[in-house]
């Protein structure tokens, strides 16, 4: 008695490889659609990843890509014990830390405030002013902060010239980097930041601020038991997505305020990545550079969303 | 009854709409003054300091921006690459996102999966610099309209939109002999203007904003965006250690504050225009995109 399934199977799997034939050929639209876009995916996104295999090469552009030597860990162990590696990472780490301390709290601290207006107009007012700086580049937020601070006729040091005071030299000292940094964060992204805490504090039931009215509950202890538990969820998924994104610190930003005088606590891996290979052509070096950025960053969002389970999140996978 | 405004609540009312009142104008503020200086004599700037109304109300800035062809030049770039890219960002994300949305398609996973990999990993500027060179698009247009073509994000969202049609929808539609191009075009799209004019806004900030990639793959100055002549402008006047002034023609005159203050407004006065009537369509992207996909 031979097994009747194992007889069907076979020809099962024949019926479903013929329907799933048909199936393509009656959808064949949808793969003609498909292909500018998976052609992008595989041009501008496949392809310069399987070039960071770079990374493991002395490239040499009369060479080519396929024809330089391998080299094996030759740039990483270059990297690693340059003591230029401690510097990058130390400026990277501290700007990020700076964000989280600094900047991170702020959308949130606007949100309550925005939330506990009572004249709806007062508050859509607010709102558009405050979204405005996040649509402007950072070229002009950073043009403007060179108008005001700059020591040649700038609006700030003229107030101190004025005032008897002596000029500062804000943009070139390395001193005030990291404050010119978070600060420009703040001012241009708090205000953005807050949407998705309104939109969250929009969701709570005001049932409960009635209840606890009722139940004698003043502003600040509303405010405590009812507001902040209800955006809890909310900020601990932002604060983990801020760590998957530690290594992040604003590049644009950080090139365009960066200058000979403050590099040394303002170059950042990225940075660092344009100078030796778009401006030097160190591309086989630069591009390891790149590769540990690169890998230390999926593992740090892999990280951030397993803690993001752990905490009961959906988290972002 | 519980008493509806105690003393101390409305104290803190009070307190509430004046901080909030400060941050908005912290905010606003270095815009109306930049704003105010553009329309300002250079005397009047060198005298006063800091206006937010100008006394002497004065075009001379505007005058000599577009007098000089530069600036025009570098405009008229900007806002080719904003409608092209624009055309070519909308029109690639749909065409990918129809087939995703559509259920009944083969492989529609491990495309997705495929896609959702570009979001947490990168060749990174290098490798991604190699192949827009080896294309041949080094100092063309093309490198700043392709590379980015597609935000896988933006991808990733829009089908969900798409997937919550009504599939009755595009049933009655095959029914009636439409194809499935034509259902895109015909049924799809019309049904998503608003989150298609959202995203196509945010697309089309991220091309009036572009800076870094034409930093990347133009060379040309005279194919440069008006952001990087921004730069140019504004920071090649702060002492010759900053930035790299080499790019620039020897013969440029450094301008002065009004001039600066004339070409950022000049670059980010389209999206000023744009802005009051979007707001709530931005507002509404953000949240589209802040929750998962």
């Amino acid at each position: 008695m031979g097994n009747p399934i194992a007889a069907v199977k076979p020809a099962m799997t024949n019926v479903y490889r013929r329907q799933k034939l048909r199936r393509m050929v009656r959808n064949k639209w949808l793969y003609i659609m498909l292909l500018p876009g998976l052609l992008y995916f595989i041009i501008f996104k496949y392809v310069p990843m399987y070039g960071l295999l770079l990374a493991f090469k002395n490239y040499q552009p009369f060479l080519g890509f396929v024809d330089s030597e391998w080299v094996g860990l030759k740039h990483f162990n270059r990297f690693f014990g340059d003591p230029l590696f401690w510097k990058l990472l130390r400026n990277t780490f501290i700007l990020a830390a700076y964000n989280i301390l600094f900047f991170f709290p702020l959308p949130i601290i606007l949100a309550l405030m925005l939330n506990e207006l009572r004249s709806q107009a007062y508050k859509k007012w607010i709102q558009t002013m405050v979204y405005i700086p996040h649509f402007m580049s950072w070229v002009v937020i950073v043009s403007i902060a060179y108008l005001f601070f700059t020591t040649e006729g700038g609006l700030v040091n003229e107030a101190i010239a004025s005032m008897g005071g002596e000029k500062v030299q804000f943009l070139l000292s390395p001193g005030w980097f990291r404050t010119f940094i978070t600060g420009e964060v703040m001012w241009k992204e708090t205000g953005w930041g807050t949407i998705i805490f309104l939109a969250a504090l929009a969701g709570v039931d005001t049932q409960l601020y009635e209840a606890a009215k009722i139940d004698g509950a003043g502003r600040m202890r509303q405010l405590w038991h009812i507001t902040l538990p209800a955006i809890r969820s909310t900020i601990v998924i932002l604060l983990i997505l801020r760590l998957g994104n530690f290594l992040d610190t604003g590049f644009e930003q950080i090139f365009l305020m960066l200058n000979s005088l403050n590099r040394e606590v303002g170059e950042v891996f990225d940075t660092y990545v344009y100078t030796t290979g778009i401006s030097q052509g160190e591309y086989s070096y630069s591009t390891a550079v790149g590769l540990f950025k690169s890998v230390v960053g999926l593992v740090l969002v892999f990280g951030s969303n397993f803690l993001a389970k752990r905490f009961g999140e959906e988290g972002i996978l | 009854m519980v008493k509806e405004t105690s003393w101390g609540s409305r104290l803190f009312d009070t307190f509430n709409v004046i901080i909030l009142a400060v941050i908005a104008l912290i905010t606003v503020i270095p815009f109306i003054y930049v704003v105010a200086g553009s329309f300002a004599t250079q005397r009047e700037l060198l005298e006063k300091g800091f206006i937010l109304f100008p006394t002497e109300f004065s075009l001379e800035a505007y005058k000599y921006i577009f007098s000089t062809s530069t600036l025009m030049r570098s405009l008229g770039v900007t806002i080719f690459i904003t409608v092209a890219g624009t055309l070519i960002n909308i029109t690639l994300t749909c065409l990918m996102a129809y087939p995703l949305s559509r259920r009944d398609m083969d492989f529609r996973s491990p495309i997705q999966l495929l896609i959702i990999f570009t979001m947490l990993f990168s060749g990174g500027m290098i490798p991604t610099f190699l192949v827009v060179k080896e294309l041949g698009m080094l100092d063309t247009y093309w490198s700043l309209l392709l590379p980015g073509a597609i935000s896988a994000f933006n991808l990733i969202i829009i089908r969900s939109f798409f997937q919550q049609l009504p599939p009755d929808l595009e049933e009655s539609a095959k029914i009636d002999g439409a194809s499935d191009p034509g259902i895109l075009m015909r049924i799809v799209i019309p049904l998503s203007l608003p989150a298609l004019a959202t995203f196509s806004l945010f697309y089309a900030v991220g091309h009036w904003n572009t800076y870094f990639s034409s930093i990347l793959y133009i060379n040309d100055s005279t194919k440069w965006p008006i952001q990087v002549l921004l730069r140019q402008i504004v920071m090649l006047s702060q002492g010759g250690s900053l930035g790299d002034t080499s790019s620039l023609e020897s013969n440029f005159i450094p301008p002065d504050q009004a001039v600066k203050m004339a070409v950022i407004v000049i670059s980010t006065v389209p999206i000023l225009i744009v802005y009051p009537f979007l707001q709530k369509h931005f507002a509404k992207g953000a949240l589209l995109g802040s929750v998962k996909g």
